[in-house]
């Protein structure tokens, strides 16, 4: 049995758990549940030693798992699938396998191989050992990371969003395999969005909110409609300041705009001072629709700006037409880490600071100073390197860089992602004080919470395609997540 | 923008170091003799590393500026010897120079190679232009006027220009900045409305402009176009920019310190020289400094 006990973990400030309790018994599997942030990540790597908890313990049986220390944990029983595949694509699936776990100085074959088609057997996975990784399916790779799992002699078995990349049938069929392992008295944890997956194979389910549990049911005790009832928890009408602007015309449209394989067709529109939250699983799609926007990706389709129809072959020409697109990655995509906070700022619309090609440093840095006031940026200096800036403000940062000059429609990519609820908080009042100026938003979020407060309209994605829209009377989560799954409620 | 706390000083204070012990140890090297010899012999190595500069903020490389230096001075030499002037055959140098970096640059963002193999290709290319050009030949028989070029005093002049116009473009200009975003992280740069593309082309065809200078100026010292000329450069100009302080990760140096890198790895010859360590201990102790310096970069950054 897997326990942790009074788990609390704490990122920079930023609470991820606090004292949650989680068990995981032999032959059971236990679905782990939560929105986007409610910290299911941040306890599996708890649970796999990946990292060190505040306070609280995890222990399997009686051993204390040693934080920190995944291969100590591996070796103890507890392996883990995390969502990214760690294979090597070029290596066979015996060498992948054994990866890091080859015993001396020589690779013992003959061992390796009987050891694996032996794992591979109880898979039910007919393929060769000596096949290489990279010329197997995607559902084939993710059971040959469940095979590394067996040949640790795991005891307790951590699936990250193990159906993220795989198809119907594959599906059934892991679940079959994973079905016959519990029975042999694996303990599975099993993690996932879709709803409908974890009625079909777990016998328990906990649910995270917030960093804390807020319950923990056999499977067959709660109904959907429940579990998206107390995933999404709290009440509305408190964190989100009311929103007083009435939507214009249309300045935005979206014409069956599409970008195969990442989306493949999106319709929808964007009025002056209006909010769209666009709302959906991971991997519907989202992202890549807001980037083909500002034409940071190819796509087919109509774009009309005020009317016009537009094409952007760069952000740039974007940019210059009135249009941005704030990251969700602000690390990779946003942030200029080695560059200071002013020059972050004011790196889009440098030429308005410059006169005959030569740059104003005054004129710059009262642009900067100006911004860090509007947008409330705080904790570090202008001249301060923009890394040292707290995940609230390094977003409220990358708003005031974009919004440095009037835009007409900013797409907002998961804008309060790792920001802490204060930091939201004054997100939530510079959005609504820019639409109350006239700005259209399309706010792309996973945080149903976030879309049902925010958004006058919701549009919903599924697969790569809008499949539906709500005003906001309209919109509940239980409407919302039934579109963004495809199933009834 | 301001440099990172503590970074780009310590170049300074080595080659001041540097300078100051070799003044106690011999006589022969504070001589304004010795120090000309010293700015004329490195003029050419730390005007490609100005270019250089650019091209490694943007975490590019150029392997192409040494063969460049070599055709440069051949196209000069040639059209010079074909009686058209000193002032024609110096702009059909630079202009060679400047149209191979436009070359460089046209590749790297057209055909998404890596900088690295498309300056290695033209480094291959470009020396081959310069041989065939006369078969191999020297030209020689210049006129006079031209080796006034490259006397102390002009190759200083010219050196110190190149580097304060650097200087302005980097720190002044909405493009040197864009030269920093690009480097420090070239997607954000992207999606922030930096024009990547054309950034990567401007740094390789001021890359190429610096080289085709320090061609005429090498073609000036030897007075004849020698096919050969300007090999290895292109890691003596590398060397002296990672010297200097700039990261090869791109988005972080200083052209400063790119100038006392150049001077650093210069005196040192100098004063290797002048105690006639042999030329293979020289080739060593080089070594040996740059691995040190590149180190000692590493650490102080954590």
């Amino acid at each position: 049995m897997l326990t942790a006990e009074g788990v609390s973990k704490a990122f920079g400030g930023v609470r991820a758990l606090s004292d949650v309790d989680f068990r995981v018994a032999p032959g059971e599997i236990h679905a782990l549940v939560g929105e986007n942030g409610a910290g299911k990540s941040t306890l599996i790597r708890i649970l796999s030693g990946a990292t060190a908890p505040d306070t609280g313990s995890v222990h399997l049986d009686s051993v204390a798992i040693p934080a920190g220390n995944p291969a100590a944990t591996r070796r103890l029983g507890v392996s883990s699938v995390h969502q990214e595949f760690t294979l090597v694509p070029a290596l066979s699936v015996a060498d992948n396998i054994f990866l890091g776990r080859e015993r001396g100085w020589l690779l013992r074959r003959r061992e390796m191989n009987a050891r694996v088609r032996e794992v591979l057997a109880e898979l039910g996975l007919q393929i060769s050992t000596a096949s290489l990784v990279q010329d197997l399916s995607v559902a084939q790779q993710q059971l040959v990371e469940i095979a590394r799992a067996l040949v640790d002699d795991a005891r307790v078995l951590i699936l990250d969003e193990p159906t993220a990349a795989l198809a119907d049938p594959e599906i059934e069929r892991l679940f079959i395999v994973l079905r016959r392992l519990s029975a042999q008295g694996l303990a599975i944890v099993y993690i996932s969005h879709r709803l409908e997956e974890i009625f079909s194979i777990a016998n328990r389910i906990t649910i995270l909110r917030d960093g804390r549990t807020v319950g923990s049911w056999p499977a067959n005790a709660v109904t959907r409609a429940d579990l998206i009832r107390h995933m999404v928890g709290r009440t509305l009408s408190e964190e989100y300041p009311p929103r007083t602007t009435a939507p214009g015309r249309t300045i935005l449209e979206l014409d069956r705009v599409g970008a195969p394989p990442r989306f493949m067709d999106a319709s929808l529109r964007v009025g002056a001072g209006e909010i769209v939250g666009l709302a959906g699983l991971v991997g519907a799609g989202r992202t890549s629709l807001g980037l083909a926007i500002v034409g940071a990706l190819r796509s087919s389709g109509t774009v009309r700006l005020n009317g016009v129809p537009v094409r952007f072959d760069s952000p740039s020409a974007a940019i210059r037409a009135g249009l941005a697109y704030v990251t969700e990655d602000r690390k990779r995509l946003g942030l200029f880490a080695q560059m200071d906070t002013a020059a972050n700022i004011t790196v889009t619309f440098l030429r308005a600071f410059a006169r005959h090609g030569w740059l104003l440093s005054s004129m710059e840095r009262l642009a900067a100073e100006a911004a860090v006031h509007d947008y409330d940026v705080r904790g570090a200096g202008l001249h301060q390197p923009a890394a040292n800036l707290s995940g609230g403000n390094q977003q409220k940062l990358i708003l005031a860089r974009y919004l440095l000059k009037p835009r007409s429609v900013i797409v907002l990519d998961e804008p309060t992602r790792g920001v802490d609820v204060g930091a939201r908080a004054e997100i939530y009042r510079i959005i609504n004080r820019l639409t109350d100026e006239g700005l259209g938003v399309l706010m792309i979020s996973s945080d149903l919470n976030e879309i049902l407060g925010m958004s006058d309209r919701v549009v919903v994605m599924r697969n790569g395609r809008t499949v539906g829209e709500l005003p906001r009377c309209d919109a509940s989560a239980e409407r919302v997540m039934t579109l963004a799954t495809g199933t009834a409620a | 923008m301001k440099r990172a706390p503590g970074l780009g000083y310590a170049i300074f204070v080595a080659l001041l170091l540097e300078c100051v012990l070799l003044s106690l140890a011999t006589d022969a090297f504070f001589t304004s003799a010795n120090l000309g010899n010293v700015i004329r012999q490195n003029a050419f190595t730390a005007i490609l590393a100005a270019g250089m500069t650019f091209v490694i903020l943007t975490a590019g490389i150029d392997l192409s500026v040494g063969s460049v230096v070599g055709l440069a001075g051949m196209v000069c030499a040639s059209v010079m010897v074909q009686g058209s002037g000193v002032v024609l055959g110096v702009l059909c140098g630079i202009g060679i120079g400047t149209a191979t970096g436009m070359l460089n640059g046209a590749a790297i963002t057209t055909l998404r190679v890596p900088p690295f193999v498309v300056t290695l290709a033209t480094m291959l290319i470009v020396r081959g232009a310069a041989y065939k050009l006369t078969d191999a030949r020297t030209i020689s028989g210049l006129p006079t006027s031209f080796g006034a070029l490259s006397s102390g005093i002009a190759s200083a002049t010219l050196m110190l220009a190149i580097f304060v116009v650097s200087w302005l473009l980097l720190v002044r200009t909405p493009f040197g900045r864009h030269v920093y975003a690009v480097g420090g992280n070239v997607e954000a740069a992207w999606l922030s409305g930096v024009r990547v593309a054309w950034i990567q082309f401007a740094v390789y065809t001021l890359s190429g402009l610096a080289a085709g200078i320090a061609g005429v100026l090498v073609a000036s010292r030897l007075n004849a176009g020698y096919p050969r000329a300007g090999e290895f450069y292109e890691l003596d100009a590398i060397a002296a920019v990672v010297v200097g302080g700039t990261s090869l990760f791109g988005g972080r140096g200083s052209i400063w310190g790119t100038l006392a890198g150049a001077f650093f790895i210069g005196v040192l010859n100098n004063g290797l020289n002048l105690f006639r360590v042999s030329p293979y201990d020289q080739l060593i102790v080089k070594g040996a400094v740059l691995l040190a310096a590149a180190s000692l970069d590493r650490w102080r950054r954590g």
